[in-house]
């Protein structure tokens, strides 16, 4: 009988953001316990106090570097109830919208191609040096050169909408700061049949993969959870950009439906818990032992009752019946989910693109102002929360963030013990492909790190492992 | 001040460039009219010049001297653009960076901001060399249409001569010594004074970075259309010259 051991991953790599994940094994090599935990720590919520309330979605968005769209347009909704606006001009609107799908599009499109392909293509327990974008273009060059012109695209819509590819100034409190100009409205619908194709053939490849890697997918960190999502006010379809609250138990039981967002807090606590930055929301009224629940593109496309363009519905319907309707709980299924998004934002793309309010002028609102702003918003990577308070010196003295990697925290901590215990125990020897398996389950999330702690910087992979002492018996260094 | 043009004027050289100027007219302002750019801060059109930031500094007659001062003399030979020159000017340039907190990408003036731009066409891209001083200071919001973040503050005065000389009020003034000495407000707080969002002293142009802030308009005007997305600081005099 050996002893008892900790292994340590940190950080979790092809995430964004700082993590590691700790695996406690017991002398018999089983797995004890297993936890991610968030290292870094950021405070926006407090250093934004005293700041002006028109730099916030300027400011704010800086959590981020691959969603800072989500950021921006959620304060900007704030911001937008602070400034007494409750209905944007058609144009304001509209450019928010196509900023907003552009986001969703390439940061979909970056963690399928870039950061999951690898595992998905090679195998989870591959040699670490072929799991990188790089060896996926020399396996599949025109895979990957859709994945960087699809990204390419987004981020393209993203600068016309906002000034800048990443960290732009578009939306403004009621409003945004500019419109489309033909000649770049005309550049996007030169492409838009192509990414559509393109869209369709991702949506494909991760429906093809889910299916053709049935018992996998169902066992690998699945099990079941709540789901909770903002859906389109007047009939609960898909809406990234705004709408109202909905949550599903995991038998698709409604928990709460069209709640407005502004009530959030009356819905959801903040648990803390001491070994990890990332705090632990659930559901009130269920507590903190079963209201726990995940957001994210496959908890859209369960609380979702319709997608309301074409292809992206059509999509939805295949991926519903693999589960007769319910909710699907394979935390692989994102995959699928996400990629649906993506034909979902080409869709809306196109339908905004051919829309004259895009070229209006109209683009600023004013109203009575008030001192509360809540801006909720679906990031990529699921529900996003913005809540302010601003004081009659329009300086803000209160903040709080929920970001959608803190409403996923439990169930990736879950999906971590989950794919520790079924490919971890027992072993005598681990591997650095067994400890993969870990960050699969994590990337399946495409957490961000970052912004849930409200980190930069290089992210090596290092892995130690430990005796019962803290005595090192094993290390692994990997870099991104 | 501009000096009163005379029917003739005299020559003189900035960098071999032959320019004309007439009595009483500054090298700076003879520069400007011959669409000769001369680096500078503290000096702004339609305020009386106080030679405090240096930047404008050139060499005449072996000598350093503030541009925007020194008067033009016949058949002098003015250094501008050497690179000894704009080494120091890079230098000043860079100590403005670390005496304030200048958060370029979330301030509201990027893109409009003279100092930024003026460490654009410096070139200022080397890690920097000194140490940020990080100084403590507070926002004062108290104004219902203006606030002042003078972090960003630079000190280069723009703000008190527009007030007592535009707007006859003197809002803004100078308190400290040395390195200490920084722009205040006449009162408690910018509430307690009798400026107006309609002042000269308020306006965009005089502030030079982003300290005098109109309130709830910041960033309405898109990247791509602010001063600087347009060319480097100083394009629009050189211009004058094609």
């Amino acid at each position: 009988m050996s002893e008892p051991r900790l292994i340590e991953i940190s950080p979790v790599t092809r995430v964004e953001g700082h993590g590691k994940v700790t695996i406690h094994l017991d002398a018999d090599n089983q797995v004890d316990e297993a936890r991610l935990h968030i290292v870094e720590f950021r405070g926006f919520e407090r250093f934004i106090r005293g700041r002006l309330m028109w730099e916030v979605p300027v400011i704010v968005q800086r959590l981020c570097g691959i969603c800072p769209v989500s950021h921006h347009l959620a304060a900007a909704k704030a911001m937008d109830m602070i400034a007494g606006v409750d209905q944007l001009t058609p144009t304001a609107e509209k450019m928010r919208r196509l900023m907003h799908y552009g986001q969703v599009m390439q940061s979909h499109v970056l963690h399928f191609f870039h950061l999951a392909a690898p595992d998905l293509l090679f195998g989870f327990g591959a040699p670490a040096e072929k799991r990188n974008i790089f060896e996926v273009i020399k396996e599949k060059p025109e895979l990957g050169r859709r994945a960087i012109l699809m990204r390419k695209y987004g981020q393209e819509i993203i600068e016309a909408t906002a000034g800048k590819k990443v960290h732009g100034t578009g939306a403004i409190p009621g409003g945004i700061n500019r419109n489309l100009p033909i000649e770049r409205r005309d550049h996007f619908l030169g492409s838009i049949d192509e990414m559509t194709e393109w869209a369709q053939d991702a949506v494909g490849l991760a429906r093809d993969y889910t299916l053709e890697h049935e018992d996998l997918v169902a066992e690998f960190g699945s099990f079941p959870s709540n789901y909770m999502s903002l859906v389109r006010e007047s009939d609960g379809a898909l809406d990234l950009y705004h709408g109202n609250l909905r949550a599903l138990s995991s038998t698709g039981e409604i928990l709460f439906d069209q709640v407005p967002y502004s009530k959030y807090h009356e819905l959801i606590v903040e648990d803390v818990r001491s070994w990890s930055y990332m705090k632990f929301p659930f559901i009130r009224d269920i507590g903190p032992d079963n209201g726990w629940y995940r957001v994210g593109p496959l908890a859209r496309m369960n609380t979702a009752s319709f997608i309301d363009t074409p292809l992206a519905n059509a999509a939805l319907k295949e991926l519903k019946a693999v589960t007769c309707g319910t909710p699907n709980n394979s935390t692989l299924a994102n995959h699928w989910a996400r990629m649906i998004e993506v034909l979902h934002c080409v869709e809306k793309m196109r339908e905004l693109l051919h829309d004259p309010d895009l070229q209006g002028t109209d683009l600023i609102a004013t109203g009575d102002r008030r001192e509360e702003g809540i801006g909720v918003i679906e990031a990529p990577r699921g529900n996003l929360i913005h809540h302010y308070k601003v004081d009659e010196h329009d300086q803000v003295t209160y903040c709080n963030l929920i970001v959608s990697t803190t409403h996923n925290n439990e169930g990736m901590n879950r999906a971590v013990k989950d794919v520790a215990v079924k490919h971890l125990s027992g072993k005598e020897q681990i591997t650095e492909g067994m400890l993969n398996h870990v960050e699969v389950a994590i990337r399946a999330y495409d957490p961000c790190l970052s912004c849930a702690t409200h980190a930069l910087g290089q992210m090596p992979l290092q892995v130690e492992l430990f005796n019962a002492d803290g005595g090192l018996l094993d290390s692994r260094t990997q870099c991104v | 001040m501009s000096g009163t043009k005379k029917e003739t004027g005299f020559t003189f050289t900035i960098d071999g460039i032959e320019v004309t100027a007439y009595a009483g007219q500054t090298v700076m302002e003879a520069a400007d009219e011959a669409g000769v750019y001369i680096p500078r801060l503290c000096d702004h059109e339609g305020l009386r010049h106080q030679g405090s930031c240096r930047v404008c500094t050139v060499k005449a007659g072996g000598r350093s001297v503030a541009a925007c001062t020194q008067p033009a003399a016949p058949g002098q030979a003015v250094e501008n653009e050497t690179p000894h020159l704009n080494k120091m000017r890079r230098d000043l340039v860079e100590m403005l960076f670390h005496e304030g907190n200048h958060l370029c990408p979330i301030c509201e003036a990027s893109g409009n901001c003279e100092l930024q731009a003026m460490a654009y066409r410096l070139d200022m891209t080397e890690t920097t060399r000194f140490p940020y001083l990080e100084p403590c200071r507070a926002l004062d919001a108290s104004h219902p249409d203006i606030a002042l973040d003078t972090n960003r503050c630079i000190s280069c005065g723009r703000c008190i001569r527009a007030s007592e000389d535009v707007d006859g009020k003197g809002v803004f003034g100078y308190v400290g010594r040395g390195i200490h000495r920084r722009v205040a407000v006449n009162g408690e707080n910018l509430a307690d004074t009798d400026a107006q969002v309609t002042d000269h002293a308020i306006s965009s142009e005089v502030c030079p970075v982003g300290c005098i802030i109109r309130k709830r308009v910041g960033f309405v005007t898109p990247i791509g259309e602010r001063e600087f997305d347009k060319g480097l600081i100083g394009h629009e005099i050189e211009e004058r010259r094609k």
